[in-house]
């Protein structure tokens, strides 16, 4: 199992990376749309899977890391990606730290209700600001540059470069959380999901971890929001909507929550279903509703925990028919 | 001569219109064990809680090597040096054996705000740990997923954390709740062994355990202390034998 979980991760990444060289302009650009919703459902997957921590209000920092790029480089000539990501970042970081710092105090039913108002405060701050472009949003007609002499060395106005830049934020994402999970950090909080009382009573101020988490991932979904910007050139308000982090929880949910991997599938699985769907049906949204309560049905753990059932199977079976071979050994023996 | 390591004045808690601590005025004397018996809703427990910060008091104080420590938080209590152990286990019921103790062990670190190397490279909570599970004697299963074990090794699972956080002071809330007699005198036997080196505050219903552990009694009623002093000053207590003790006795 180790080695196939050690294969197939590279194996879908050397996929992705090949991927350009075969598919279309459109189908890149599509790919490019799920990593970045990839990295945004990865870390809510922080809150969700790991801390113990459910928030409904995640695209709040999503929105506002596309909302930064927009509202400071939407009259600039140029944008340099380390002005831009920086601040980008920075800004998720601060208000995730804001709605983080009264937020954690609650719990449960709480923490759901309390993230879902910031989120919703936030909408209608940029749905009713007019110098922001109110609810048509800023365009943005340029894509940033890291200019290295006078040389942009990312070019990222070209579909396959900004997929492949997407694709780096993925990966290194991915093995950020990956770190963080196992230094001492992550072992908190996963232990404070598993019983937070207990780690308290173990001399842990389990306020300060919750935080530091929720920083953590509003950091993220502020780099997803970013790539979002930067991609599609447009950023709105419905970026920020509850529709927004509820089709996230629904990535996580559905991917697989506590593992890192799961919301990347999940991500896909959504993005895809949502492009697939509408062909075959108006009331598509019927059927994508019973695939999602079919997953949390059968499939509870995500759809990523499929392949380890089926391969226990077969090792199952592989097993009883080594044991059948060697049970006429067993009678000569005997 | 003596010397307190806790000492309450006058601790009460009240919910609602029931005083579960009433007025409770004790000193706990270093490196002795120290139990506190009483009969069902007599407020033990609601003590302890008052003592691990798991509840605040409504009035009175508690000292702690001579610090004031009345309001403070579970977490800070912890890191004075004061362990607990629940009456219901209170693990991580899908974590390993040995996660359980790191997770415990990995608390006496300065800080675990620590994002980049992994934590399994921590020598000196690796040690804790796997000393913690050894003296509480569950080594052979350090790989078992605390869920799937008996109930008995559960418990001693939880003395293990508290054990691995390496307090001073040890607060047991009936560490024998459950257990069969077997499970029982094994842990009896790691009580004695903590006791030489620890303080312990304990509660225990089982009279024999509780008789052959502790050093010093504290007789609880509704709330109040009745009695407080040697096992033997107890034992020929008058009021202990027609409150408690005879109870006891007549039931048998």
């Amino acid at each position: 199992m180790s080695a196939l979980s050690r294969f197939l991760p590279l194996s879908a990444l050397l996929v992705l990376l090949l991927f350009p060289l075969l598919g279309s302009e459109y189908y890149v650009g599509l790919l490019s749309r799920i990593i970045i919703l990839a990295i945004f459902a990865m870390s809510l997957d922080l809150l969700i899977g790991y801390t113990g921590l459910v928030s409904f209000g995640h695209a709040a920092f999503f929105g506002i890391g596309g909302y930064a790029l927009a509202i400071a480089f939407q009259d600039a000539s140029v944008i340099h990606l380390w002005q831009a990501l920086p601040l980008s970042l920075a800004a998720a970081a601060l208000a995730a730290l804001l709605v983080g710092w009264i937020s954690i105090r609650t719990s449960g039913i709480y923490f759901i209700m309390i993230t879902l108002a910031f989120a919703q405060m936030f909408f209608y701050y940029f749905f009713e600001s007019p110098s922001y472009g109110g609810d048509d949003g800023i365009f943005l007609f340029l894509k940033p540059v890291l200019m290295i002499g006078s040389e942009d060395i990312l070019k990222l106005e070209q579909e396959n470069n900004f997929y492949y830049f997407a694709l780096s934020c993925l990966v290194a994402g991915y093995l950020l959380l990956t770190m963080i999970l196992r230094a001492p950090f992550g072992k908190v909080i996963t232990a404070i999901k598993a019983n937070e009382h207990r780690v308290c009573a173990l001399g842990y101020s389990v306020n300060r971890y919750k935080l530091v988490s929720f920083v953590i991932a509003g950091t993220l979904a502020g780099l997803a929001g970013f790539l979002e910007g930067a991609h599609s050139g447009y950023i709105n308000p419905s970026y920020m909507s509850w529709h927004e982090s509820g089709i996230a929880i629904a990535i996580v949910v559905l991917g697989g929550m506590g593992t890192l991997y799961g919301p990347v599938v999940g991500a896909f699985i959504v993005v895809l279903l949502q492009d697939f769907l509408p062909s075959l049906t108006e009331h598509w949204q019927l059927l994508f509703g019973s695939i999602i309560i079919s997953v949390a049905l059968f499939l509870p753990r995500g759809a990523t925990s499929l392949l380890p059932r089926i391969l226990a199977l077969l090792r199952r079976e592989k097993s009883e028919d080594a044991s059948s071979e060697e049970d006429p050994l067993e009678k000569t023996d005997g | 001569m003596a010397d307190t390591i806790l000492r309450t004045d006058r601790l009460s808690k009240s919910f609602g219109g029931l005083i579960a601590t009433n007025g409770v005025s004790l000193d706990f004397e270093r490196g002795q064990v120290h139990a506190i018996i009483g009969p069902n809703g007599a407020g033990k427990t609601t003590l302890i809680n008052l003592l691990s910060g798991d509840l605040l008091p409504n009035d009175g104080s508690i000292l702690f090597n001579g610090k004031e420590i009345t309001n403070l938080p579970p977490n800070k209590i912890s890191q004075l040096g004061i362990g607990r152990s629940y009456q219901k286990t209170n693990i991580f019921a899908e974590f390993s054996c040995y996660e359980n103790c790191w997770v415990a062990a990995q608390s006496r670190l300065n800080s675990s705000m620590r994002f980049f190397r992994p934590a399994s490279h921590l020598k000196a909570v690796r040690e804790r740990a796997e000393r913690a599970l050894e003296l509480c004697g569950l080594s052979r299963r350090h790989n078992s997923r605390a869920a799937e074990m008996s109930y008995g090794e559960q418990r001693q699972l939880e003395i293990g954390m508290m054990l691995a956080t390496e307090p001073e002071l040890l607060l047991l809330d009936e560490p024998l709740a459950g257990m069969g007699s077997e499970e029982s005198i094994q842990v009896i036997e790691l009580l004695k062994r903590l006791a030489e080196e620890h303080t312990l505050i304990l509660i225990e219903h089982d009279m024999d355990a509780v008789f052959s552990i502790a050093e010093q009694l504290t007789v609880m009623v509704n709330g109040r202390v009745l009695a407080t002093g040697t096992v033997e000053q107890i034992r020929n207590n008058q009021a202990v034998q027609e409150v408690y003790l005879g109870e006891d006795e007549e039931e048998l």
